[in-house]
């Protein structure tokens, strides 16, 4: 008898370890599976022949540099990197001001402001298809409802080239994805408001400070970690923009809103040269790879500062 | 401690059972195939397209005692399918491509010649063969084609006194008369894909100009001064660089221009609606006297090689069939397409006089994979390039073309 619980808790400490791996491992195969994996792959496949051909016969010769020299010799990936940054920066900047301004207006809770914040959602339930398809009469040059409203309230003399000319069409499609990513802002943030204590409001009152001051020294400070989510979130999704491109400009014209999400799209599907549109979604793995490790840096900061 | 540990035990089985039950879920997906059904790829999602092609493989299957599936998905989704279809041996039988996409998978070598699994080939108009062939071996056969023609608003051209253009210099002076109020005199597609780049390469090649070297002689400059001509002067919508066919029918059926590209798959939006009548004439060329050298487009059904060279002859069979006489005229006239038997052809333009000019077009039709090959997909975007930064003011037709030629590279 007390051999065995001997024997029983000698074992103990390795059996709890092995259980606590069992726990882990359904995680630690689903990530392998499907994040190492085309992770890998996606590294393979820009350093491979990978054709149509390779689909057919199962080989994909390996090629050095070939892949990445074409993509980099290719004026229009440094260009593609530049949109991307700007419609990324752009897209951000728009989103979190207004949605956090509405966020803020909200939570004074005035009537009919429950109905007035659904309405507000709206943009995120339409697919992103049917938003670019609208968008895309909206801004159209001769007829569209845009130009006729800047015409009626005298702004815009001759109709404003929205979606044909290359110096306005980044902008444009920055302006619908601002509309579109004003809800998911505002909705994280205007959560986060409600978690901060109302005592703090009335001592800030207290103490004399007006509603700027109360908002720069209470409520972005209380608010930050919701608001580096928010803009993690944020630049993750919108770096790698690709559906609504396509549908509004389809990159065009002359190539002004190409952005790297549509070269990748273009080089893989379009062209079926899967290798160098591996090379491109690398460079978009690499891009935010880099903005993850600043988020988990300024997070650790976040609770060292807290302890 | 041993109340715990129970507790441990079980959940660890909880573990195993979910990862037992991911492995099951996991395999079992490939199906045996039946030996007498014919497996089809293409791209009739619309229901009655979709009904329209089970019509006609029933027809021709049932005699020959066989079934046909039909696998579709959205037309820019099809050789994407594919290909994953191929990694996993589990291509269909008949694979229906788009004409533009057939060398890429020609190449690989996965294709049968069309010849060898008994499809009749005697007979075919060139422009099909050259749209279903690759290095001079046809591997896919079209039941009927397409191309583009000048469309135009018959109404406001009687009001202006004027007939359909059909030189370069009379469609310039049409469209200057005709543009007025809320109606552009011409429309086109100018967008940055493959919609544009068909559109533009009658004006391309009926100037002179070569894909496999955009940039030699003055035919591609002066295609492109004329499409820059025409939206310089307001004839045209400076908004084209953004409107694919269906937004030039869209603008043509509203009114918005009198005369417009565009090919015979509009003709159901056409018919379907009352407030335009329209008419077709040959594409304007650069001078009288010369062919119009529009782009020949359509899709070829390819046989996929298989082990089993039964399911080969089968679809074979029901290949051979479709493409007979009646059945290529029956479905032409379904699709508004022009049959390619040269005397299923000859019965469709008299049967359909108002779309007969598509009929002559389809005659001097090119493909555009003819001289480039397997490259197209890279040339086509130069080409793109060159008209889109034209047309938006970026550089000169010139510049244009010899950064075109640069971006095709190769000998292009």
């Amino acid at each position: 008898m007390s051999r065995t619980t001997e024997r029983s808790r000698a074992r103990s400490p390795r059996v709890r370890a092995l259980y606590r791996w069992l726990f882990v491992l359904p995680a630690l195969l689903y990530m392998l599976a499907f994040f190492g994996y085309p992770l890998v792959r996606n590294v393979l496949m820009s350093f491979q022949e990978f054709t149509p051909r390779t689909y057919f016969t199962g080989e994909a010769p390996f090629n050095g540099l070939e892949n990445w020299r074409a993509v980099f010799d290719d004026p229009l990936l440094k260009d593609a990197f530049w949109q991307t940054m700007v419609f990324t920066v752009g897209s951000l900047v728009g989103q979190f001001t207004l949605g956090m301004a509405l966020a803020v207006f909200f939570s004074r809770r005035f009537r009919l402001s429950g109905p007035v914040r659904a309405v507000l959602l709206l943009p995120w339930l339409v697919p992103m298809v049917v938003s670019a398809v609208v968008w895309r009469r909206i801004m159209d040059e001769d007829h569209g409802v845009l130009n006729s409203f800047l015409e009626t309230v005298g702004l815009s003399s001759d109709g404003v080239p929205w979606l044909s000319s290359p110096s306005v069409a980044l902008l444009s499609v920055i302006l619908v994805n601002v509309w579109i990513g004003i809800p998911f802002n505002m909705v994280i943030l205007y959560g986060g408001l409600q978690e901060i204590p109302e005592e703090l409001y009335e001592a800030a009152a207290l103490d004399g400070a007006g509603p700027w001051r109360t908002f720069w020294r209470i409520t972005l400070p209380m608010l930050r970690p919701v608001v580096t989510v928010v803009l993690v979130l944020g630049f993750m999704s919108t770096v790698k923009i690709l559906d609504l491109v396509l549908a509004l400009t389809g990159g065009g014209p002359a190539d002004s809103t190409q952005t790297l999400g549509t070269l990748t799209y273009q080089l893989s599907f379009l062209r079926l040269d899967f290798g160098q549109g591996a090379v491109v979604g690398n460079i978009l793995i690499v891009i935010s790879a880099v903005f993850a490790v600043l988020y988990l840096r300024a997070n650790r900061a976040d609770q060292g500062s807290g302890r | 401690m041993s109340a715990s540990n129970g507790r441990t035990r079980r959940s660890a089985a909880a573990v195993g059972l979910t990862a037992a039950t991911l492995a099951v879920g996991l395999t079992g997906c490939a199906a045996e195939p039946d030996p007498d059904t014919v497996t089809v790829l293409n791209s009739a999602t619309d229901t009655a397209e979709h009904e329209a092609n089970q019509d006609f493989f029933d027809r021709c299957a049932e005699p020959l005692g066989l079934r046909v599936e039909q696998i579709s998905v959205p037309a820019d989704q099809v050789a994407s399918k594919a290909l994953r279809m191929a990694s996993s041996d589990s291509l269909t039988d008949i694979l229906e491509l788009d004409g533009s996409e057939l060398p890429q998978f020609a190449e690989t070598d996965g294709l049968r010649p069309i010849g060898e699994v008994g499809v009749e080939t005697e007979g075919l108009s060139d422009s099909s063969i050259s749209l279903g062939s690759f290095e001079d071996t046809q591997y896919g056969v079209a039941r009927s084609v397409n191309s583009l023609a000048l469309i135009y608003n018959t109404e406001l051209l009687a009001e202006a006194g004027l007939e359909p253009p059909t030189t370069w210099d009379e469609l310039r002076s049409a469209a200057a008369e005709l543009t007025g109020g809320d109606t552009y005199g011409m429309a086109f597609s100018a967008s940055p894909d493959a919609d544009g780049v068909y559109q533009f390469l009658p004006f391309f090649w009926s100037a002179g100009g070569d894909e496999s070297r955009l940039a030699e002689g003055g035919g591609g400059a002066s295609a492109l001064a004329l499409w820059k001509e025409l939206v310089d002067s307001g004839s045209t919508s400076r908004s084209v660089v953004n409107w694919n066919q269906q937004d030039v029918n869209d603008q043509f059926v509203s009114g918005r221009a009198a005369m417009m590209i565009n090919g015979p798959w509009q003709v159901p939006v056409l018919d379907a609606q009352d407030d335009v009548d329209w008419a077709v004439a040959s594409i304007p060329v650069p001078e009288e006297g010369v062919d119009p050298l529009p782009p020949i487009g359509g899709t070829v059904m390819t046989v996929p090689k298989n082990d089993d060279r039964e399911r080969e002859r089968n679809a074979g069979r029901v290949l051979d069939c479709l493409n007979s006489r009646e059945n290529q005229l029956a479905w032409g006239e379904r699709v508004n397409n022009v049959p390619t038997r040269a005397e299923a052809a000859a019965t469709y333009r008299e049967q359909n006089p108002k779309l007969a000019p598509f009929a002559d077009l389809v005659e001097t039709a090119r493909s555009r994979t003819a001289v480039v090959g397997t490259r197209w997909p890279v040339v086509g975007d130069a080409l793109a390039g060159a008209f889109q930064s034209v047309l938006t003011g970026r550089s000169s037709p010139e510049d244009a073309l010899r950064n075109a030629q640069r971006q095709a590279g190769e000998d292009g």
